[in-house]
């Protein structure tokens, strides 16, 4: 096993100070150290965004990140999303408008939807499929999916749906 | 008691009630198998053959076994632990001390002769991705860098890729004692087949061919697709040496096939084995059978005394998960000039890859079963060899040898339309079963439960505004487009068993206990693995008793909870396990009758389960809580004569048959002059399932069906090599279908319930991935037609469709 390298980094608001090997992907930094499995892991070549996560506020795929280059970096994942108990309106327009079936792509494609709003708080149907095209769902064939990202965008911007 | 105030219970049964399974999942709260962590616990990994065909001359495993951290590393021949093959392991014990004879070859669903199957290739590799060695770590990434490190030899073989070639034994034979490799040598079904004998009788469908005013004859295959639930395979094992009792989680359909099948791999009794699915990511049929990666990962935990786990990573998926369809149809029809259908021939071929798996050999008989397809067709002939290539196995994959019919049919109804220059809806039409024909019994022996064909295709006709839709297609081509209207019809069969089709058994068991507290805790059969059964079966519980739905525990995928149960496939769950759940729930709500009758002095045929209430009908203030009764029935002072105390039943329902549902789906796709670029615009769908319990639940399984169906259609396919090598072993070669790819999917639906089952459900689960694939290249043959194109094989990419357009001839 190679040397360890120290890093910091805050996950969902906590700071830790960890020693990890320098080959370490930041998802399984996440998973397997931090125990925050809810980031998911579906392929091997950067594709499916099963890992996605916000690194420093933007989406990122943590399979494609080393833990060690995410030093100094603040993580959210699926598990730091709700505020005070209460679910983020991406997760409740997930649930509302049956956006996941197995799940499995769900935690990636809710951080991802979250990015998107931030970025575009009014998206077209045709923006939020572009905006979801770097997370593979097998389930629902994307179309609750994108429900749920317009039912969010409504309730982000105050309007109710 | 006061009972006035009670709430109003909506009843639930057919509405969108959200799902219940979800705060866990979108919380990123759930339990996968990868997120089991146990104590001691090591990472397995395998080393796989790089070579599609060879000999093993020689394994070096000494480089990884040296490495710290590695704990041990087998080949196939010492799990098969031959004479002399066992050896010292770890600070435990010897491999064969603990499992005497070793792992035998694994175990299949189909009764056909099948060669020797090892979960590690002992000797030959038939495929590349065939496991030949398997090592264990204290680390995952340990344990790929001991793989790494494992030196293999081949002497290589010629690679059998080509099936019309290998049934004539070219370029070799991959198993001994399959000529030809020839894995089912032909099977006939249909007209004048007697399935007893096997006798063939030629006349009836000679007859209808010499009859014929017009045969359309096509070569068109079904090609091979990978299912990629986006949660890979994984298994987490752990062997109890005290107790000597294996707990297995699996990303598994069905637990509770994966425990008899493990206890019989490794000599042990059925009551020594908890299989456990935990949340499972997606299924879609490639998590029903039963993998060699478990019952090693199953033997390592005897062997090693320790927890073991193995995670597939999606390269791997793609190599050693099961792939889908890959089937060849020679078809043949004879018609009349009005379009009326005479007779239908299947020659089909199916190129199953190196193995037989748990269903593989079945699945292409279902393709034969289901050729009919929704018409009354008098004469019908199909033939079946199923081949040995060089590839991954094939197995059940969503649809499961019915898309394959349907494909292959409903191109040949739309070839037969143009060829007599009549509406595809038209020439359906005149071919229909007749709604007063049901049930109907097809030439090829399937008994269609019930079916209105007609309405279903004016109801998505009209949902299409087929004659606008013809109207617009029609104006963009006058601008120059290529634009092309596509519609195909389908019926599926569903909910299977009964259990004279499968090996396993086709019933499913339902167990149904109210608490002390009134609250409902049920088990089911049913293994779900996305399919919302813990909100539907809540619902029907919750119109049953009459309790709020949050008063209901719905558990599944633990042989340790559920007694028995089949699994989840063959759109099964709502049918077959649904109807299991409501024979459970009726058996208590009817013994509750009798402890509410008792206490109320009421006759027990009088009472009423509603608002969380019991009472004798018409008098609502008059009667006792749910919960109240449910007390009295565990603390039954004094026991009414007659009675058990306590409130717990369980059910088995065996299907009397299958169901049929059917439906129908049109689109309108454009291709790029320049690029050859196909683009859907529109989709319609129309689906009869019967009785629904929850529509939304029901969108959501036609749009995942309609984008796997869409997929084949349009992007996905597995490709191999002519040296058997797999060129698209990743989501960089294989095109998993995006957001982007798909219109908004606009879906009705009719009812048409089914007699089989009480609840007159049919299944959804796999219904859009039958009418969308062929609705979709038929779409795209008629947005060539001004090439002349009369059928193009599937997927339609772009560099096949642009030559077509540049007159390049066919790729
Ligand atoms: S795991 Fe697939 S993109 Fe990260
Ligand atoms: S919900 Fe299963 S992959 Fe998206």
């Amino acid at each position: 096993m190679s040397d360890l390298v120290p890093i910091s980094i805050t996950v969902n608001g906590r700071r830790y100070e960890l020693e990890v090997e320098p080959r370490l992907l930041l998802v399984h930094l996440l998973r397997e150290k931090l125990l925050l499995t809810g980031t998911h892991v579906g392929c091997d070549t950067s594709q499916c965004g099963a890992c996605t996560v916000l690194l420093d506020g933007r989406s990122a795929k943590s399979c494609t990140v080393f833990a060690v280059q995410a030093d100094g970096s603040e993580v959210v994942t699926i598990e730091g999303l709700e505020r005070d108990g209460q679910l983020h309106p991406v997760q409740e327009g997930f649930w509302e408008e049956h956006g996941l079936q197995c799940g499995y792509c769900t935690p990636g494609m809710i951080v991802s939807v979250v990015d998107l709003l931030n970025e575009n708080p009014n998206p077209t149907e045709a923006e939020i499929r572009a905006g979801i095209s770097g997370n593979f769902c097998r389930c629902t064939g994307y179309q609750h999916i994108v429900k749920a990202a317009q039912y969010a965008a409504a309730r982000m911007r105050g309007v109710s749906s | 008691m006061t009972t006035m105030e009670r709430p109003v219970l909506p009843k639930l049964i057919g509405a969108r009630v959200k799902r219940r399974e979800d705060p866990r999942l979108i919380r990123g709260r759930a339990t996968y198998v990868d997120d089991i962590k146990l104590p001691g616990m090591l990472h397995l990994a395998f080393k796989r053959s790089d070579v599609a065909h060879g000999r093993i001359k020689r394994i070096d495993t000494s480089a990884a076994e040296a490495m710290p951290g590695v704990v041990a590393v087998f080949t196939g021949k010492d799990l098969m632990a031959l004479p002399g093959a066992t050896r010292p392991v770890g600070a435990r014990g010897t491999y064969a001390a603990k499992i005497g004879a070793g792992l035998p070859p694994m175990p299949i669903g189909t009764p056909f002769p099948s060669p020797d199957h090892y979960a590690i290739a002992p000797e030959v590799v038939r495929y590349v991705g065939e496991p030949v060695a398997v090592v264990a770590a204290e680390d995952r990434y340990v344990a790929r860098d001991a793989v790494d490190a494992i030196v293999v030899e081949y002497e290589e073989l010629p690679a059998v890729v080509d099936p019309e070639l290998a049934m004539q034994g070219q370029p070799t034979v991959i198993h001994e004692g399959f000529p030809n490799n020839l894995a089912l040598p032909y099977v006939p079904m249909g007209t004048g087949v007697d399935p007893a004998t096997g006798q063939v009788d030629n006349s009836a469908i000679d007859r209808a061919f010499a009859e014929a005013e017009v045969v359309i004859s096509q070569r068109m295959v079904n090609h091979r697709v990978a299912p990629n639930a986006m949660e890979p395979r994984g298994v987490v094992a752990h062997w109890d040496a005290g107790k000597e009792f294996l707990t297995i989680w699996s990303a598994t359909q069905n637990p509770h096939i994966l425990k008899s099948m493990v206890a019989a791999v490794l000599g042990l009794g059925e009551h020594q084995v908890r299989a456990i699915a935990p949340e499972v990511g997606g299924g879609f049929g490639c998590k029903i059978n039963i993998y060699g990666e478990e019952y090693v990962a199953a033997a390592l935990s005897r062997i090693l005394e320790r927890p073991v786990k193995w995670i597939e990573d999606r390269s791997e998926a793609f190599m050693a998960t099961i792939h889908g369809r890959d089937l060849i149809c020679y078809l043949d029809i004879a018609a009349r000039r009005d379009g009326r259908i005479l007779g239908v021939k299947m020659k089909l071929i199916a190129d199953i890859g190196a193995y037989n798996m748990l269903l593989t050999a079945a699945i292409p008989t279902l393709t034969m079963l289901m050729a009919s397809g929704t018409y009354d067709i008098p004469a019908i002939r199909c033939e079946l060899t199923e081949v040995f290539t060089n590839k991954t196995p094939t197995d059940a994959y969503r649809g499961a040898g019915r898309p394959e019919a349907t494909y292959f049919l409903e191109r040949g109804m739309d070839m037969l339309a143009r060829e007599l220059g009549l509406d595809p809806a038209e020439v359906r039409r005149r071919n229909f079963i007749p709604k007063e024909k049901f049930p109907y019994t097809t030439q090829t022996g399937a008994v269609y439960d019930s079916g209105d064909y007609e309405k279903a295709l004016d109801r998505v006709l009209q949902l299409a505004k087929w004659d606008e839709l013809i109207a617009e297609r029609d104006r963009l081509r006058a601008e120059g487009r290529l634009v092309g209207v596509g519609l195909a019809f389908y019926v599926e069969v569903c909910g299977l068993g009964p259990s004279s089709s499968l090996p396993t058994g086709g019933w499913e068991h339902a167990s149904v206990t109210v608490e002390r507290d009134g609250r409902i805790r049920a088990t089911t059969g049913a293994s779900p693995h996305g399919q919302g059964n813990e909100t539907t079966f809540a619902q029907m519980l919750a119109d049953l008793f009459g309790v709020p739905i949050e008063h209901i525990t719905i558990e599944h995928g633990d042989t340790g909870v559920v007694r028995q149960g089949i699994g989840t496939f063959g759109s099964r769950s709502q049918a077959v396990g649904g109807t299991a759940l409501m024979m459970a729930g009726e058996k208590v709500r009817k013994k509750m009758a009798k402890f509410a009758a008792a206490l109320m002095d009421a006759n027990e045929e009088d009472l009423v389960f509603e608002n969380g209430m019991i009472y004798v009908k018409g008098s609502p203030s008059t009667g006792k809580s749910f919960a109240e009764v449910a007390r009295y029935a565990y603390v039954p002072v004094p026991l009414p004569p007659g009675l058990e105390p306590g409130l717990s039943e369980e059910a088995f329902f065996e299907p009397p048959n299958n169901t049929y549902p059917f439906g129908a789906h049109i689109c309108m796709l454009e291709i790029d002059r320049e690029t050859g670029e196909p683009r859907l615009l529109k989709f319609f769908a129309v689906d009869d399932c019967g009785n629904v319990i929850n529509p939304l639940i029901v969108e959501g399984q036609v749009h995942g069906g309609l984008a796997q169906g869409i997929g084949q259609a349009m992007f996905e396919e597995v490709v191999y090599g002519p040296d058997g090598q797999l060129l698209t072993g990743s989501f960089m070669d294989y095109a998993l279908p995006r957001a982007t790819d798909f219109p908004w999917f606009e879906l009705d639906r009719t009812v048409t319930p089914t007699p089989v089952n009480p609840l007159g459900a049919k299944g959804v689960g796999e219904a859009g991935t039958l009418g969308s694939t062929p609705a979709v290249v038929n779409a795209a043959v008629d947005a060539l037609s001004e090439f002349g194109v009369k059928h193009i094989d599937m997927p339609l990419r772009p560099e096949k469709l642009w030559r077509i357009i540049h007159g390049r001839g066919q790729a």
